[in-house]
């Protein structure tokens, strides 16, 4: 049987039973949604309007900011098809709530309340408001099991902002850290830089946060810089999260490069650890 | 026995329900290493008390859905139950009739063979060790044993199951 996992046949049968203890967690987290309702409901009326307040001087901000954004991606598309490249579109966006439950204490995995009956798929990347936060590992009917990129068998195709270095973000099993081993000493890399999904690896789309560069140590007589990152999305506040579905918008031909090129990223990495 | 009305059927069923339950409630970050096998510690005391209705089968379903239930690998838990309800049932008569403090001893054996085969099974598919606190749920099992054994004892006469 769990071979058989492994060999990932078994993920029907998977689906089903995780369906059928879908209601324990339900059950679960009963309590916490009977909470936040009532605070929801509890809460004053002038607490109200202010937020409300705030909220639409928010929205007309990032409204404001997003005519911009509209205008360059258009831009954006139009330059990366004269240079005969691929690049991915948002299409879809599932909005997923949290479901408080405890799973395996030794792994960071999360459960959503949306499954396969709303088009998750494995792999789906999961982001929150401030940036990646992991992708899907397993799913049934409708829940799913979020893998962050903090566990330790999670590891992320990402560069560097301010420059298009490239690594690969491994998680450490510690919420706040993630390292980015196999980067050369002299690499141009400073704490403080934005690290952003480079698109590589074909889960993730470009461009998302991912995390910030906290600790740069370069000790001469090691090959590699040791490089330490804080992810700047919320892993164990978020609570409303989103699932991301991206299409590549150009022809099937010009997959193949990207592809080629994710190969030899995992070249560099396989062959520096 | 084959004559012996079965009854008690919801309460085993119930019993793991609520051990489910437990398994996956959420407990602040200080308790959730420390959290026992809650659905071993129930399987062990039916396998116990009535080895003739619960036994490897049931205790593989269990196992299953604790997989699904975690999102461990499906039937690694399966394995160790099984494994566990044989056991028990092989020495349910020695077992049934120790004072509680020798059967504790008993279960933190048990427990510390459950958690021992997810050890390996986590180890064969290469997830990484966690250190020596892995080794703290068979202990909080074992103390919340007694307690656990008296309840369920009420349980089952409450029920008539037998």
């Amino acid at each position: 049987m769990t071979l058989d996992h492994r060999q990932h046949l078994s993920s029907p049968v998977r689906e089903l039973v995780q369906t059928a203890v879908y209601p324990i967690h339900l059950v679960v987290n009963l309590p916490f949604e009977i909470g936040d309702y009532a605070s929801e409901r509890l809460k004053g009326r002038h607490t109200l309007l202010e937020e409300n307040a705030r909220l639409r001087n928010q929205h007309l901000l990032y409204e404001a900011r997003l005519q911009r954004l509209d205008q360059l991606e258009r831009e954006n598309i139009r330059l990366q098809g004269l240079l005969d490249s691929s690049y991915e579109v948002e299409e879809a966006v599932l909005i997923a709530e949290l479901l408080r439950v405890d799973l395996d204490p030794y792994r960071h995995i999360i459960k959503v309340d949306k499954g396969s009956r709303h088009g998750v798929f494995a792999g789906q990347p999961v982001l929150d408001a401030q940036g990646v936060m992991g992708q899907v590992d397993t799913i049934s009917r409708s829940s799913a099991v979020v893998r962050l990129i903090t566990d330790p068998s999670h590891a992320l195709p990402v560069q560097v902002n301010r420059n298009g270095l490239r690594a690969i973000a491994f998680g450490g099993g510690n919420l706040r850290e993630l390292e980015l081993p196999h980067l050369p000493n002299n690499a141009d890399i400073r704490t403080g830089d934005l690290l952003v999904t480079s698109g590589l690896g074909g889960g993730f789309p470009s461009g998302y946060p991912v995390a910030r560069v906290t600790q740069v140590t370069r000790e001469p007589g090691h090959p590699f810089a040791r490089v330490i990152a804080e992810p700047t999305a919320e892993l164990d506040r978020s609570r409303e999260m989103l699932l991301v579905r991206t299409r590549v918008r150009s022809d099937d031909d010009d997959e193949a490069p990207e592809q080629e090129d994710t190969a030899s990223e995992n070249g560099i990495s396989g062959s520096g650890s | 026995m084959t004559l012996a009305p079965r009854r008690g059927g919801t309460a085993i069923f119930g019993s793991i329900l609520i051990a489910y339950v437990l398994t996956v409630v959420p407990l602040p970050e200080w308790a959730r290493l420390a959290r026992p096998e809650w659905v071993a510690l129930v399987l062990i005391y039916w396998c116990m008390a009535v080895p003739h209705r619960v036994g490897a089968v049931t205790a593989f379903l269990a196992g299953l859905g604790q997989d699904a239930l975690q999102g461990t690998l499906l039937g690694q838990h399966a394995l160790a139950y099984v494994i566990l309800a044989f056991v028990v049932v092989k020495l349910h008569q020695r077992i049934r009739v120790y004072p509680l403090g020798q059967q504790a001893v008993v279960v933190l054996v048990l427990l510390a063979m459950v958690h021992l085969i997810q050890f390996w099974i986590n180890g064969l598919v290469g997830r990484p060790m966690p250190g020596a606190i892995y080794w703290l749920p068979p202990l909080i099992g074992t103390l919340v044993w007694p307690w656990l054994f008296v309840i369920m004892r009420g349980v089952r006469r409450y029920y008539g199951v037998q």
